[in-house]
């Protein structure tokens, strides 16, 4: 790395390791939380499932940042290097997100489908069978 | 390496001139270029999986919760979970930093550097491939999870387990318990456990053969294929324990455990397979690149080791995959 000297770049590189690690540690202890293995009965509320994966989803990306711009040196790269590989990265980021959703909205809509099947058929604005006879028409 | 320690001969004016051949626009080689384009490129197919992963595992009634499935580790009988995931991510984090150190290393040229960086990630790259050896061995062997069985379920709704003599026993569970299938005559889900902490409800176990012979102690028809008071067993030998459904409108009749979602293990395996494919070549590629290292080959270069860099952002690359995989698959 041309812009910071060697033995600064060996700390950093060392400052990284601690942070990744801590990172990891906490996704870790978020996720084993949202379980309810930390304080029980935490897994019964979905909000804070909700919380706990956008928290997980975060870190991650933060992460990625980490290791891309770090210790891929992305930092350093021509900015036209790292849009042409990040523009599409985020989009594919987005994508997954994008599915996990609509994987839930496909449940959803089954459970929906089963719940108007077992109601009952509604005879209301339903017209009566002999209005179809052919000499009541018109 | 063209970025960092070389000036800048010759200061191109405007856009046309970067663009207009050969010059390096981007400021990197051709060989940099594509090794990050080739990287986009896989990160589209990982995306793919994850996609389908996310799609189905979302959209199924059930899912295994992998707390439950991923608690074992070998050196040991306690179950801590997601314990072995979070030491496979730790080699790898250190795989990385190794191999930052190695690049750095070689922008110095000092080769003896290069060698020992880059076979301390190496280690590390060998020592995440025999976790997630264990852990196959272990889902596949053990549990006798495939890519078309999946013996991890979750109940759907509340139910009390039925004794071997057909009465209800103790062993009451909520929906959204996990419960895992046993195959007779093998070994279980890491031996007894009691009430699985802070989660819907007990978890079960079938019958547990611990003993390695024939004599069970429920009895010599428990491991025949059959239905029994207690439990069904199916044709390829495995227990599924009977309950009676105590809520809901199914109450009062009696289910014997299914197996889980079946794209659970196709996807698992799969995705860490192909995952653990590129562990594997970058592995071999450290090593050839190592050695090449080692001989002087790219001080004579006299490029600041740029192959080193190169393998180097591979290797970045498939800790980066893990992190989502992990987080994907073991976190959310």
């Amino acid at each position: 790395m041309g812009h910071l000297s060697y033995e600064e770049s060996k700390k950093k590189v060392f400052q990284g390791l601690i942070l990744l690690g801590a990172v990891t540690l906490v996704e870790v202890g978020l996720s084993l939380f949202g379980k309810g293995y930390i304080i029980s009965g935490v897994e019964d509320y979905t909000w804070i499932a909700y919380v706990v994966g956008l928290g997980l989803i975060v870190l991650s990306l933060y992460k990625a940042y980490f290791i891309i711009y770090e210790f891929m040196h992305m930092r350093y790269e021509a900015k036209g290097l790292a849009l042409s590989v990040l523009l599409p990265t985020l989009l594919l980021v987005w994508a997954i997100i994008a599915f996990f959703q609509e994987g839930g909205s496909w449940k959803d809509r089954r459970d929906q489908i089963k719940e108007k099947d077992a109601e009952p058929a509604q005879e209301q604005g339903m017209l009566p069978d002999d209005v179809y006879r052919i000499d009541n028409l018109g | 390496m063209a970025t960092t320690d070389t000036v800048v001969e010759h200061e191109v004016h405007d856009e046309k001139e970067l663009w207009s051949g050969a010059k390096e626009p981007f400021k990197a080689s051709y060989g940099k270029l594509m090794m990050w384009y080739f990287l986009l490129s896989d990160a589209f197919t990982f995306a793919g999986f994850l996609i389908a992963y996310g799609s189905l595992r979302f959209s199924s009634p059930t899912w295994p919760v992998p707390d439950f499935v991923f608690k074992t580790h070998p050196f040991g009988d306690s179950e801590l979970p997601l314990i072995f995931v979070t030491v496979m991510s730790f080699l790898l984090i250190i795989s990385s930093v190794t191999m930052v150190r190695g690049v750095q290393e070689g922008h110095r040229n000092n080769i003896r550097g290069v060698v020992f960086w880059m076979l301390l990630t190496i280690l590390g790259g060998i020592g995440f491939l025999s976790c997630q050896a264990w852990e196959w061995n272990n889902l596949i062997g053990t549990e006798h999870m495939t890519v078309t069985r999946n013996p991890f379920g979750t109940h759907t709704e509340a139910g009390v387990y039925l004794n071997e003599d057909g009465t209800e026993s103790s062993e009451v569970f909520e929906a959204g318990a996990s419960y895992l299938i046993h195959k007779a005559g093998g070994h279980g889900h890491g031996g007894d456990h009691g009430a699985d902490a802070g989660h819907g409800g007990d978890d079960s176990h079938g019958a547990d053969d611990h003993s390695g012979g024939h004599d069970d102690g429920h009895g010599a028809d428990a491991t025949a294929a059959g239905d029994f008071e207690g439990h069904v067993v199916d044709q390829q030998g495995f227990i599924h324990r009977k309950y009676k459904v105590t809520e809901g409108p199914d109450a009062g009749v009696v289910k014997s455990e299914e197996f889980g979602p079946k794209a659970f293990g196709a996807l698992f395996f799969f995705i860490t397979g192909f995952h653990g494919f590129h562990v594997f070549s970058g592995v071999v590629f450290l090593i050839i690149i190592m050695l090449n290292a080692g001989s002087g080959l790219y001080v004579a270069r006299d490029n600041g080791h740029e192959m080193v860099e190169k393998i180097g952002l591979y290797w970045h690359f498939v800790d980066l995959v893990w992190v989502f995989v992990f987080l994907v698959f073991y976190l959310l």
